[in-house]
């Protein structure tokens, strides 16, 4: 397949590959996720029930309390954090949340990763160049 | 980002391992936020309450130890000190005096007192509420603050035009120690602009209104910036906007909106807006109604046996408004009839007599808490009715009770039959 790169501004350094996670919604920190599982607890969103643990988590942005950065903060502790955060919309609560998360991250992309980027695909985020690169379509 | 030479020597080491490593953990955000410098605040608002099993997996009984790494991200423990600017303790988890009711121990109730102690040795003031602003910190317009608590940073910055983004543990407790905050979203002029113009077409009047309209507003708008005009009817004040904001700010994100004339920034539609060209949206009857059912979505049994008022911590208006409604009243045997207050206001309204006439009813007044916050509820309870649009949105997630929004007198009216019979 033809390499597909996006490029946009760091959040975080580093670098890492892995399975995509992707919702065009935004998530709940606090009531939103399960700090011990990795698992997407908000019962009305489109990904309620799946786990971004070891997933590089492609999303639109974050909502809701204050305690977002905290509940990402013990699923780092709790070994069940993302591997990378890639998003569109920069708030405190995601910046913080990456931070926190120790992980690689990346926004202000040139196309919109949640649409370019689908649930499964093996992609590569490059913290420092701030770009992410879709390595492998999803069979 | 750029730091100023005192920042340099903060993050250097100079002050000592605290205050470098709450710098190191403000640069890390900054960064991440893509802000170019530190701005300094003197008003920091955080939350500072240790979770027990926190403690036990991490192994230790040091407050220091674990929120060095719960609040500073550090991997080193180090000591706190003192804090560097006046700062207060938001909301926390646990009812001191009544914690065995929601299922609660003493030996929580140990652990709890221990962290006012430390909290009163680290100089953070143990407000315990999620209205600081209701017990006597209240920014004045322009005022750079590091706030928590959804509700609280939109009253702040919309009614009283105060500066702070919505922050979290992490950066209120690093900006507890240095004074310092990234310079960035709403600290700044062009953030704070209208993005969205929002005509309301029907009465907005009483506090339940007030909710419905704050729940579609951020249910709509989602974190951008409402500008409100329209409303009809009575003056708003402190209570009525203090519920809309906490009703917008669990429906999306909003942090920030303007009522020309009634909020700090701006006195007309055109100053809110400050140049933006809005998307129009209109407020009437259908849109209202909306709102008032997707409140309503989380209950079908209209047997109810919780009855929560004060979501945001109630002012002593509001608990004279309940007492004067329960007064010779019985709530019924079997409902739990909760009313939520900071410690202060609670002393209040001991003094003017409405806890003793909320308590002869059957009714407790608390202090402190908050039940979504501490995903705590009655033990064994199943129905909740609530005058607040933001305990109705996240308290079903948390304990899977079933809930009812309405007014301040239709829940009074349920806890004294028992029954559910709210209507828009």
């Amino acid at each position: 397949m033809e390499p597909i790169i996006l490029h946009g501004r760091k959040v975080m350094g580093g670098v890492v590959e892995g399975e995509a996670l992707v919702t065009k919604e935004t998530i709940s920190g606090w009531g939103g996720i399960d700090v011990k599982t990795g698992v997407i607890i908000d019962l009305r969103h489109e990904l309620a029930g799946a786990s971004f643990a070891g997933k590089v988590l492609v999303f639109w942005g974050a909502k809701g309390s204050s305690g977002w950065s905290s509940q990402f903060h013990q699923a780092r502790n709790n070994g069940v954090a993302p591997l990378a955060m890639v998003f569109n919309e920069t708030t405190t609560k995601a910046a913080l949340g990456c931070v926190v998360t120790r992980c690689p991250g990346v926004t202000g992309l040139d196309k919109d990763p949640t649409e370019v980027i689908r649930t499964g695909d093996w992609v590569r985020v490059n913290g420092d160049a701030g770009t992410v690169e879709i390595l492998r379509r999803k069979a | 980002m750029r730091l100023t030479d005192t920042e340099k020597a903060m993050l250097g080491g100079d002050e000592g391992l605290a205050i470098q490593k709450a710098m190191e953990i403000l640069v890390r955000y900054g960064e991440a936020l893509g802000a170019e410098r530190l701005l300094d605040t003197q008003n920091v608002a955080g939350y500072l309450i240790a979770r027990k099993d926190n403690m036990k997996r991490r192994g230790t009984d040091s407050f220091d130890v674990l929120f060095s790494e719960f609040n500073i991200d550090s991997d080193e423990p180090f000591e706190f000190g003192r804090v560097k600017v006046p700062s207060c303790q938001m909301e926390t988890d646990m009812e001191p005096d009544y914690y065995l009711l929601s299922g609660r121990t003493e030996e929580d109730k140990q652990l709890y007192e221990r962290n006012m102690d430390w909290l009163r040795k680290l100089g953070v003031k143990p407000m315990c509420t999620c209205t600081p602003y209701q017990v006597g910190n209240v920014p004045v317009k322009g005022e750079h603050c590091a706030w928590m608590e959804s509700s609280a940073v939109i009253y702040i910055n919309s009614v009283l035009g105060a500066r702070t983004n919505c922050e979290g543990t992490e950066s209120t407790t690093a900006a507890m120690l240095t004074g310092k905050i990234p310079d960035w979203g709403y600290h700044q002029d062009e953030y704070r602009r209208g993005t969205h113009h929002i005509q309301v077409e029907t009465p907005v009047v009483s506090q339940k209104d007030y909710g419905l309209l704050g729940y579609w507003v951020g249910k709509i708008v989602q974190d951008k910036v409402p500008v409100i005009t329209g409303m009809q009817g009575g003056a708003a004040n402190r209570d009525l906007l203090k519920h809309f904001g906490a009703a917008a700010a669990s429906a999306g994100g909003i942090e920030m909106y303007h009522m020309p004339g009634i909020t700090a920034d701006a006195s007309t539609l055109a100053e809110a807006l400050g140049g933006n060209k809005p998307e129009s949206l209109k407020f009437g009857e259908a849109e209202k109604r909306y709102a008032y059912e997707l409140l309503n979505s989380c209950g079908t049994n209209t047997d109810v046996d919780f009855i929560m008022l004060g979501c945001p911590h109630y002012s002593i208006d509001q608990i004279e408004t309940v007492a004067r409604l329960v007064e010779g009243k019985k709530i019924k045997n079997g409902v739990n009839f909760w009313v939520f207050a900071a410690q202060p206001i609670k002393d209040l309204a001991i003094r003017c007599g409405y806890a003793d006439i909320i308590e002869k009813a059957g009714g407790l007044l608390m202090r402190d808490c908050c039940p979504a916050l501490g995903q705590f509820k009655p033990s064994g309870a199943k129905v909740m009715a609530t005058d607040s649009g933001k305990q109705a949105h996240y308290l079903p997630n948390f304990t899977g009770i079933e809930s009812w929004y309405g007014s301040v007198e239709e829940c009074v009216e349920a806890a004294v039959s028992g029954k559910w019979g709210g209507a828009l």
